[in-house]
C-alpha cells in the first residue's frame, strides 16, 4: 500500500528523501538496504522480533477511552493509543529492538545512537544490554541537563553517553556527532537512528518498525467501534511515532490525519521547531526534507519545551505527506502543550511526555465541535516521568 | 586543472593542495591566503565554504567553519572572493568544497554558472555521492566546471570504477575511514585505496584527510599525484594566525614544501 507513496526512485518520497552522505558510509547503507528485505522476509527473524516486542517490550499496547477529557472538551470521543505503557516508556523501543536485532544479524558488534529527550537513547541502551552489544549514545549538553534522569538510566544499562558541546547542544548536534562516529567506525558499528529521518533506507526502516502502532490501533478500533476513527493525531519530532501511527490509515481516505509539531514560543519569533509549518526544503543529516534554515542554507537554532521535538528537520515522508495534503500539520505552542499535559493528568490520571502532550493538545482542538459518535484517536507516544523537572519549573504552583 | 597535474615533472613527488575555510580567521583573509598558496608553489587550492552542520568534518574544520559563518561567510561571498583572488593574480586551479545544502539553497544552475564566472575550476561536495549527484554533474559538465568525486577505503572496486568514470579534474581519495583531522601516519588502507584507484582510472589521485606535513609528503612519493592539507594548516592558523594569517600560511607551506637539499 505504502509503495504507491514512494514515488519515482527508491528511497524517495516524491522529491524528498535520498541519501546525502559521505562516500565512506554509502557501502554500509547499501548493505543495510540489501539486508532489510531479506530479514523482513525471514520467518525466524520476524518471530524473534515479535518475541522481543511482546515478551520484553510489552506489546500490544492498550487503547484507553479518555472519558473525562472527552466530557471536558465536549465533542468527539478521545481515545489514546498507549505507547507510554511500553517498557522504557515510549514508542522508541519498537525501533530500537528491531534495529539492534538487525545489527546483530549483520554481524555488527557496536551500536551508536543519537538522542534528544533521551527516550531513544534509553531504548537503544536497553536493547543493547538485552542483546549484548556495545552502545555509545551521543547527546547534546543542553539535553543532558534537561533530561538528566535518562542520562543516568542509559549509564545504568551499560551505555556510554558522550556529551556533544557543538552548536545548540541539542538533538541536531547529537545526530551529526553520531553520524561522524559511524563514518569513523562503520565496519563494526551500526547507527541506530531514533526517528524516521536520515539517509535512505532509514526513513523506510524506522517506519516499517513503528507501523505496528497504527496496525494494532486500526485492528483494535475496528473490533471495538465497528468503524474507523474519524481523526488520527500524533506528535511530530523527526516523525517516527506519527508515521508509525499514520501508515495503517493512509489508504483510508475518510480518516483525517493530523501531525502536531512544536510551535515553541511562537511561529513568528523564531523560537520554535515547526519545520513543516514554516520550513523550506533542503538537505540535513542525509535527507532532503523541510528544514528550518536561513536563505544561505545554514540550519537555524530551534526551540521547544520538549527535547524530543526540538529538531530543525523532519522525516522526508512527512514532507511528502504535507505537500500531497494527505496529512495536515499543526503547530502547538509550549503553553498549549503544558495545558494539555495538566488536563490529562487531572482528568485521566495519565502523565504524558511533553512530546506526546502536543498531540493531546491537537486532539482536543480536533475533538471540539464534533459529534459524540465521532472518534479522535491519539498516539500517546510516551510517558512524562522524564520531564518532571521541566514541568516543575513551568508549573511551580504545585511546589 | 588537467594541465596543472600534467605539467609537473615526471618524478616529482605529489603536488600540494592546501585547504582554506573561506572567511577564516577573518572574513577578508581568504584572498591573501590564496596568494600565499600560489607563491608557495601549490598545485591547486581548495576553498571550503562552511556549513552549520557538517557530517564529514572533524573538530578543527568544524570550529573554523563556525567562526567563518559568524564572520558572515556565505557561498555567494566565497565565490566573490575566488573572483577577487583571480583579479589579484592567483592562477592555480581553485576548487570549491561545500555541503550540498548550500548549493541547493543557492540554486544548482546559478551556483555552477557563478562559480565558472568567478574563475573556479572545480567543485567537491562531500555529502553528494554518485547516486545523488546526477543533476549537479550534468550542469557542471555543460558549463565546464570539474566535478571531483570522493572515494573512501570502504568503497568497493566496482564502485570506484563507476565513480571515476564520472570524474573530471582529479579523484579525491579519502585516506581514512573517518572524519577530517590531522593524523600521525598515513595508514595501509590509504595505500591500498590509492592502488585500487590506479587500477580503475588514469585520473590524477589526490589523497586527503589527515595529511599534516613534510614527512607525509615525502612518504607519499610515487603513491599519488597530490596531497590535500587541511586540518593541520587550519590548526596552525587557529593557534597562530589570527593576527597575521598570510605569514602563518607562508611559514607552514615553506616547512612543507622547501627542498631539503
Ligand atoms: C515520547 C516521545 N514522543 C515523540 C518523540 C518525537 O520523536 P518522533 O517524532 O520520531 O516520534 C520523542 C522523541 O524523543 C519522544 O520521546
Amino acid at each position: 500500500m505504502s509503495a504507491t507513496l514512494e514515488a519515482t526512485a527508491p528511497g524517495r518520497f516524491g522529491e524528498y528523501g535520498g541519501a546525502y552522505v559521505p562516500e565512506t558510509v554509502v557501502p554500509a547503507l547499501n548493505e543495510l538496504e540489501h539486508e532489510i528485505p531479506v530479514a523482513m522476509a525471514d520467518p525466524l527473524f520476524l518471530e524473534e522480533l515479535r518475541g522481543w516486542l511482546t515478551d520484553s517490550a510489552g506489546r500490544p499496547t492498550p487503547m484507553t477511552y479518555a472519558g473525562r477529557l472527552t466530557q471536558r472538551v465536549g465533542g468527539a470521543q478521545i481515545w489514546l493509543k498507549r505507547e507510554d505503557l511500553l517498557h522504557t516508556g515510549a514508542h522508541k523501543i519498537n525501533n530500537a529492538i528491531g534495529q539492534v536485532l538487525l545489527a546483530r544479524r549483520m554481524g555488527k558488534t557496536r551500536i551508536v545512537a543519537e538522542t534528544g529527550a533521551g527516550q531513544h537513547g534509553v531504548a537503544t541502551a536497553t536493547a543493547c544490554a538485552a542483546l549484548g552489544l556495545r552502545c555509545v549514545v551521543y547527546m547534546g549538553a543542553e539535553d543532558m541537563r534537561r533530561q538528566a534522569l535518562n542520562v543516568y538510566k542509559m549509564r545504568l544499562m551499560g551505555a556510554e553517553v558522550r556529551e556533544v558541546t557543538t552548536g545548540s547542544q541539542t538533538l541536531t548536534d547529537a545526530t551529526a556527532a553520531a553520524i561522524r562516529d559511524w563514518v569513523a567506525n562503520v565496519r563494526d558499528t551500526h547507527f541506530v537512528i531514533g526517528s524516521a529521518i536520515g539517509p535512505h533506507p532509514y526513513p523506510v526502516l524506522v517506519r516499517d518498525l513503528q507501523r505496528v502502532i497504527g496496525d494494532e490501533a486500526r485492528a483494535d478500533g475496528l473490533e471495538r467501534w465497528k468503524q474507523l476513527p474519524d481523526v488520527v493525531v500524533a506528535c511530530v519530532g523527526g516523525g517516527s511515532n506519527a508515521i508509525g501511527m499514520f501508515t495503517a490509515f493512509i489508504g483510508d481516505a475518510d480518516v483525517r490525519l493530523v501531525g502536531a509539531e512544536a510551535a515553541g514560543e511562537g511561529l513568528v519569533c523564531g523560537r520554535n521547531a515547526a519545520s513543516l509549518s514554516i520550513g523550506t526544503p533542503g538537505t540535513l543529516h542525509g535527507t532532503l526534507t523541510y528544514l528550518l534554515q536561513d536563505g544561505h542554507g545554514q540550519i537555524l537554532p530551534t526551540h521547544s519545551v520538549s527535547a524530543g521535538l526540538d529538531y530543525p528537520g523532519v522525516g522526508p515522508e512527512h514532507a511528502f505527506l504535507k505537500d500531497s495534503r494527505r496529512v495536515e500539520y499543526l503547530a502547538i505552542s509550549d503553553g498549549d502543550c503544558l495545558d494539555a499535559l495538566k488536563q490529562l493528568c487531572q482528568l485521566e490520571g495519565i502523565l504524558p511526555a511533553l512530546e506526546s502532550s502536543h498531540a493531546v493538545a491537537a486532539a482536543m482542538t480536533q475533538a471540539a465541535g464534533r459529534r459524540p459518535d465521532e472518534i479522535v484517536l491519539v498516539c500517546l507516544s510516551g510517558r512524562g516521568d522524564k520531564d518532571i523537572d521541566t514541568i516543575r519549573a513551568r508549573v511551580p504552583e504545585l511546589g | 586543472m588537467a594541465t596543472a597535474f600534467a605539467s609537473r615533472p615526471p618524478n616529482a613527488g605529489p603536488g600540494v593542495i592546501p585547504y582554506i575555510t573561506a572567511g577564516f580567521p577573518k572574513l577578508d583573509d581568504t584572498v591573501r591566503i590564496l596568494r600565499e598558496f600560489e607563491l608557495a608553489g601549490c598545485l591547486a587550492a581548495e576553498i571550503g565554504i562552511p556549513h552549520s552542520d557538517p557530517l564529514a568534518d572533524g573538530p578543527t574544520i568544524q570550529k573554523t567553519g563556525r567562526l567563518a559563518i559568524d564572520n558572515g561567510m556565505t557561498l555567494g561571498l566565497g565565490l566573490e572572493q575566488a573572483s577577487s583572488a583571480r583579479a589579484h593574480g592567483v592562477s592555480i586551479p581553485l576548487v570549491v568544497m561545500t555541503c550540498f545544502n548550500l548549493i541547493h539553497a543557492y540554486g544548482l544552475g546559478r551556483f555552477v554558472f557563478d562559480a565558472v564566472h568567478s574563475g573556479v575550476d572545480g567543485v567537491i561536495v562531500p555529502d553528494l555521492p554518485l547516486e545523488e549527484s546526477l543533476g549537479l554533474r550534468a550542469i557542471c559538465q555543460s558549463l565546464g566546471l570539474a566535478f571531483v568525486p570522493m572515494v573512501a577505503p570502504t568503497t568497493p572496486d566496482s564502485r570506484i570504477r563507476e565513480t571515476c568514470e564520472q570524474a573530471t579534474g582529479f579523484v579525491y581519495c579519502v585516506s581514512v575511514t573517518g572524519t577530517t583531522g590531522a593524523r600521525q601516519n598515513v595508514g595501509p588502507e590509504a595505500y591500498d585505496l590509492l592502488t585500487r584507484v590506479r587500477n580503475c582510472t588514469l585520473m590524477p589521485r589526490a589523497l586527503g584527510f589527515g595529511i599534516s606535513g613534510r614527512a607525509h609528503l615525502d612518504s607519499m612519493k610515487g603513491a599519488c599525484e597530490a596531497v590535500i592539507v587541511a586540518s593541520a594548516l587550519m590548526d596552525s592558523l587557529w593557534e597562530r594566525g589570527h593576527a597575521d594569517a598570510a605569514s602563518t600560511v607562508a611559514r607552514f607551506l615553506d616547512e612543507m614544501l622547501r627542498d631539503p637539499t
